[in-house]
């Protein structure tokens, strides 16, 4: 067991006493960034073009829902965001910090990018994670 | 190529049946597709069986072990809930290919209460409720409320659309639910999602459907044109590339493109269509496929539910079966099941809820990860 938490998700990069960001990948040929590994582009097909790219911490609040029943174990309720990053990466997770009500929620408010501990959630090995949310902008 | 014909097609009545196997239920929507045209499984060529639940586990074959054991080539096809109107493609497909003239395809499901989706992350930590909600009435809100913050959709529209559904499968007795909801119960109902309450979600049953397909040839030769139903389009599309597609499943594009290829080849348009058998898996998602199958525009498409024009006596009837929400939602069987719905209104027999008139009938279902399913229907005779 380590004490450093590990990314909760691959493409959340830990660097050695750095930041943690985000992590995409480009297309060479047709711009297109992605979440994840691959070697190819699945809008233009081009193979082996892709190149690390450093997500912005910042976007707007595409969509959404609010959460309310879950399986157990998950607190309710929580915002289900889609975020869009200032690069036009489109990306989802739990907006915060924010009282989830439609009244408080509204399409394209500024959001920016933060890394907290996952939820407390630790995997067989007793592993802790490093997780991304959002939160508004303030 | 031959045009392919349903001559046969029927559904069980949805609901509860815990004490049956996949491939009972499957088996009881069989045989009564084969009553319905007095053909047996010995005449039957092959059998596209489509079942979720048990894709790995052969349920084709074990469903001739229940019927008839006729060693005729068997395909089990799984297709998210695409899954019955994939089978369906298949066996059409073949029969238009000219393998087959007379073929089978069922779609079949039995299911647990309770959530789907949000599963995965094998490795690590589950990702559900840490990196937003993969469940299937979150995913499915999210899709709505891009629909209310693009055109102004409210609440109180996607609830409209519970109220129309649930008051059509009170005419239906197939459906599982057939009651009554008005608007503010469906409301304040619990809310599962924002902006989906309880009574916003399909539901979950047992069901099965099953339908008979014949080559133009074999269905003249049997007698069966009279009330032969002709697959004048069947289209089947996977989720385009689109800008927020891997995050955001995108139900809009794949059909709209399906869409799009099934009115050209049914050589027809939107205003041609008398009635429509679409997905409601979620009310908020049946307000998308209003402007999506080009019955209107885009906009306008609260406007359509306000003003009755999407229920039935309305100007383009929507899920008077009561749709996934009431009829309720096997998701192998569904496919089917809207093919029997329409079927049964081009041969003016729906009884209560029939649309008058009514000549040509479209179908539609999404799976999500994504396959979009369109079939275009028309009276033969």
């Amino acid at each position: 067991m380590s004490n450093q938490p590990l990314p909760a998700v691959p493409y959340l990069k830990i660097p050695e006493g750095g930041d943690p960001y985000l992590e995409g990948l480009k297309c060479g040929q047709c711009g297109t960034t992605f979440l994840g590994e691959r070697n190819v582009c699945s809008k233009c097909g081009a193979r082996d073009q892709m190149s690390p790219v450093t997500l912005p911490n910042s976007g707007k609040l595409y969509s959404y829902s609010i959460v309310y029943r879950s399986f157990p174990g998950i607190e309710v309720p929580y915002v289900s965001a889609i975020v869009d990053l200032d690069d036009g990466t489109a990306i989802k997770g739990n907006l915060i910090n924010v009282e989830a009500d439609p009244a408080n929620l509204e399409f394209d408010m500024p959001v920016e990018v933060v890394f907290a501990d996952a939820l407390g959630r630790k995997d067989a090995d007793g592993n802790s994670y490093l997780s991304y949310f959002f939160q508004p902008k303030s | 190529m031959t045009d392919a014909y349903i001559v046969g097609v029927d559904m069980i009545k949805f609901g509860r049946f815990p004490e049956k196997t996949v491939p009972q239920l499957g088996a009881q929507a069989a045989l009564m597709a084969l009553d319905d045209c007095g053909l047996s499984i010995q005449h039957m060529q092959a059998l596209y069986c489509g079942n979720l639940g048990q894709a790995s586990g052969m349920v084709g074959q074990r469903l001739l072990q229940e019927i008839g054991q006729t060693g005729i080539p068997v395909v089990n096809v799984a297709n998210a809930c695409a899954t019955g109107a994939t089978a369906f493609r298949e066996a059409w497909a073949s029969v238009k290919a000219g393998l087959y003239d007379v073929v089978l395809a069922v779609g079949v499901e039995q299911m647990g209460k309770g959530l789907l989706g949000g599963a995965g992350g094998k490795a690590g930590i589950p990702k559900e409720g840490l990196m937003g909600s993969g469940t299937m009435p979150a995913v499915f809100a999210e899709a709505g409320m891009e629909h209310a913050r693009h055109y102004g959709t409210t609440f109180e529209q996607f609830a409209k659309v519970s109220v129309k559904n649930h008051h059509h499968s009170t005419l239906n007795p197939k459906a599982m639910y057939q009651i009554e909801t008005p608007l503010e119960e469906v409301m304040n109902a619990e809310m599962i999602s924002y902006p989906n309450t309880k009574l916003m979600c399909s539901v979950n049953v047992d069901g099965s459907a099953a339908a008979v397909i014949c080559s133009e040839k074999k269905a003249r030769e049997l007698g069966l044109m009279d009330r032969a139903i002709k697959v004048r389009a069947s289209v089947l599309a996977s989720d385009p590339w689109q800008e927020r597609d891997l995050v955001m499943p995108d139900v809009n594009s794949c059909t709209q493109k399906a869409a799009k290829e099934a009115y050209e080849m049914a050589g027809l348009g939107p205003d041609d269509i008398d009635l429509i058998e679409l997905h409601d898996c979620f009310a908020t998602a049946e307000i998308l496929h209003y402007g999506n199958l080009g019955i209107c525009k885009q906009e306008d498409a609260g406007r359509m539910i306000d003003e009755g024009e999407v229920a039935l006596g309305g100007r383009i009837p929507v899920n008077v079966s009561g749709g996934l929400l009431s009829k309720g939602h096997p998701l192998g069987a569904t496919g089917i099941a809207n093919i029997y719905e329409v079927s049964t209104h081009l041969r003016n027999e729906a009884g209560a809820r029939q649309v008058e008139g009514a000549r040509i009938g479209l179908t539609h279902v999404i799976g999500l990860g994504s396959a979009c399913a369109i079939h275009v229907l028309e009276r033969a005779q």
